[in-house]
């Protein structure tokens, strides 16, 4: 706590657009008082001035490289509460996409010969590297689920991140399914939060908040085939954002001898 | 006597870049910009994802210019597809380009540039001793946004955008209630002219290549011919010989150079090149600010920033008075008339020109992607900048040197996790 009993929050970024610390800035628009319950002491993308005395710590990004990983753990070591901010942070989000690809080709396909001047590995959350006490998923992160989770932070309450699929928050909305409409989607296996912002907007869910606790997986796979999608193209939805999750399932899978 | 400037991560600008200098015997010895962002490999993954994703996925590789990224990874696609998007897409994709440009601008006159003239690490305490000034921003961002978020779902990361046009419409509602709350944003757009006016900008100047898009029917932000301020002019297919790009060991961005040692994209490149069809308020207020073609004081890019928030303003008026008296139709995306090929797409974003290009295969997936981003094109001649300015304020205290070193690489407005998954050398 600083002197004025406000806590201390800092935000820190790695692997990422920055568009969820942007949507941080943006939650100011209308929810200027969070200001005023809170002391920012670091924000490298909006401010100078920075502490290094902060109780909670909001990170952005995924780990891409080894060098990274004691910037990290000098965060955890400071801060009594971690939390992941978005995909990119929460499941390794678009950047583990480069996993589909051997990591040595994918380096010299765009450094070329000088693909050795910079350091970078397998895409990871941050929970690969360090213990992470909440996540607040999406991408970007939905600004009226961020406020929510400040305040319960400050209020020492676990921050509510629903646990079932956008279908619910989507039927909520009365939009009509997007099965019906000749398209496809991964809302009943995405976790909800969202207020099913893209098939709102026409579009389909790409479970960038990642999945429930308990999909039906292959019930979700059975309905896409039956809605012509080739097992390439199945796979193709499932990677968009949580190529590391599929992945560690499979490694999983194949540990256990199924 | 010795002096090292080094500034680890320089805050107020998007992603990680450091500034090097080192003055020996008041001699410069040392002037680099470091880029130390991660390297991000969007290229190397698209390969292999459908191109209906493309615009999803690259997207993602910038939270400011989203919608700009969008946008042109569809132009891509649509020229390898041989997709003409009707009349009302380019509409509301120029309405929801002009939310991310005045969204960007207004984010870095107010929030980044700013607290640099009123002596504050931040905008946070400008919210007590300025609230003014800091609501006015807040105000204006929230109705950039609200453009955005009326045309295609919000503007990080935009989602009703689609190959060949829209999956959502906003209703004439809507878009009449932006109208009037544009129109009454100009009193916040004077505003912003005025506090730009009155601001100290540092005395430099520095020529260098100026390079834009440009359009015979409209100030270009979307497609267009590659302009260049020396008298180069190419169709965007040929950007390659402006960009030139080239590896150093410093920066895990590429650099750029074409006719000069060094050249520059961004507002003041467009300023420079098209000054001459902004909107009418949008020529008064660079009167005000004293800003005569062509501008070669860095410092100023954020002040023809100003002048585009005042056209984007008006254009955006007159876009929703085109799509209101033509009726909002919802219409199906035009279908690809052929499967395969290549296609280029260039947009003017917040920074400067950036490219697209794609390489299509007959199953509808990519086989190769190049990015060519604003703010790789810029870090040659931000060097060439510091290597000029240095000289000029060696009088100075470190710390007054610092400053002005961090000034003029926030007055790039660079957007460093954009910079670093640069391009493939070769064609696939």
């Amino acid at each position: 706590m600083s002197q004025n009993q406000k806590p201390k929050i800092a935000f820190f970024d790695f692997t990422s657009c920055e568009g969820c610390q942007l949507t941080v800035v943006d939650s100011l628009q209308t929810h200027p008082e969070l200001l005023q319950v809170v002391e920012i002491v670091q924000f490298r993308e909006a401010m100078t001035e920075r502490g290094e005395d902060y109780l909670v710590a909001f990170i952005e990004g995924s780990c891409t490289r080894e060098s990274d990983e004691a910037r990290l753990k000098a965060i955890r070591q400071q801060a009594a509460v971690v939390v992941a901010l978005g995909t990119c942070a929460h499941l390794g989000g678009v950047n583990s996409l480069k996993a589909l690809h051997p990591l040595d080709e994918v380096r010299r396909y765009v450094y070329a010969d000088r693909a050795d001047w910079y350091e970078t590995y397998d895409a990871r959350p941050i929970e690969a590297v360090i213990p992470v006490d909440f996540a607040i998923p999406g991408c970007p992160i939905d600004r009226n689920e961020f406020v929510a989770c400040v305040k319960a932070l400050l209020l020492g309450k676990k921050p509510p991140i629903p646990d079932y699929p956008v279908c619910v928050e989507c039927k909520l909305k009365e939009n009509t399914c997007l099965f019906t409409r000749g398209k496809v989607c991964l809302g009943p296996v995405t976790r909800a939060g969202c207020d099913a912002i893209c098939p709102t907007y026409g579009q389909s869910c790409e479970a960038c908040r990642g999945f429930i606790t308990n999909p039906n997986d292959s019930s979700m796979r059975d309905v896409l085939a039956q809605h012509g999608l080739s097992v390439d193209q199945v796979t193709s939805m499932y990677t968009m954002f949580t190529t590391y999750q599929v992945r560690e399932k499979l490694m999983q899978a194949e540990a256990s001898g199924r | 006597m010795s002096t090292r400037i080094d500034v680890h991560h320089v805050t107020r600008v998007e992603g990680h870049g450091n500034i090097v200098v080192g003055i020996a015997n008041g001699k410069l010895e040392e002037c680099r910009f470091d880029v130390v962002e991660t390297p991000r490999f969007f290229e190397a993954m698209l390969r292999g994802r459908p191109y209906q994703e493309a615009s999803h996925i690259t997207s993602r590789i910038c939270g400011i210019c989203a919608t700009g990224h969008a946008t042109t990874s569809l132009r891509a696609c649509e020229k390898a597809l041989g997709i003409l998007p009707s009349d009302q897409t380019v509409l509301l994709r120029k309405l929801s380009f002009h939310g991310e440009i005045l969204d960007s601008h207004v984010l870095h006159v107010y929030m980044l540039v700013a607290p640099d003239f009123l002596g504050v690490g931040s905008v946070i305490p400008l919210a007590s001793s300025h609230p003014e000034v800091v609501l006015r921003a807040l105000r204006m961002k929230k109705l950039a946004g609200d453009l955005c978020a009326a045309v295609s779902g919000r503007h990080t990361h935009p989602i009703a955008m689609t190959v060949g046009g829209f999956t959502h419409f906003p209703k004439p509602g809507e878009l009449e209630s932006l109208r009037k709350r544009l129109e009454d944003c100009r009193a916040d757009v004077d505003a912003t002219i005025e506090l730009c006016a009155s601001l100290p900008w540092p005395q430099f100047e520095r020529d260098t290549e100026y390079v834009s898009l440009t359009r015979p029917d409209e100030y270009a932000f979307i497609d267009g011919e590659i302009v260049t301020s020396d008298g180069t002019r190419l169709p965007i297919e040929d950007y390659r010989q402006v960009t030139n790009e080239y590896l150093v060991q410093h920066s895990s961005a590429k650099f750029t150079r074409h006719q000069r040692e060094s050249l520059m994209v961004g507002a003041l490149a467009r300023f420079n090149n098209n000054h001459a069809q902004l909107h009418p308020r949008a020529k008064a207020a660079a009167v005000a600010l004293g800003l005569t073609p062509k501008v070669t004081n860095t410092f100023l890019n954020t002040a023809a920033q100003a002048v585009e928030i005042v056209h984007c303003v008006e254009d955006a008026i007159q876009v929703i008075d085109q799509l209101l008296e033509r009726g909002i139709t919802p219409e199906e995306p035009v279908p690809p008339t052929k499967m395969g090929g290549e296609g280029v797409g260039a947009c003017e974003v917040p920074r400067g020109i950036l490219i697209h290009h794609y390489w299509i295969g007959e199953d509808g997936k990519l086989t190769g992607a190049n990015c060519i981003i604003p703010t790789n094109q810029n870090i040659a001649n931000l060097e060439g900048d510091m290597r000029t300015l240095v000289p000029q304020i060696l009088h100075k205290p470190a710390e007054k040197i610092r400053l002005d070193l961090e000034m003029l690489v926030r007055a790039y407005d660079p957007c460093i996790s954009c910079s670093v998954h640069v391009a493939k050398l070769e064609r696939p």
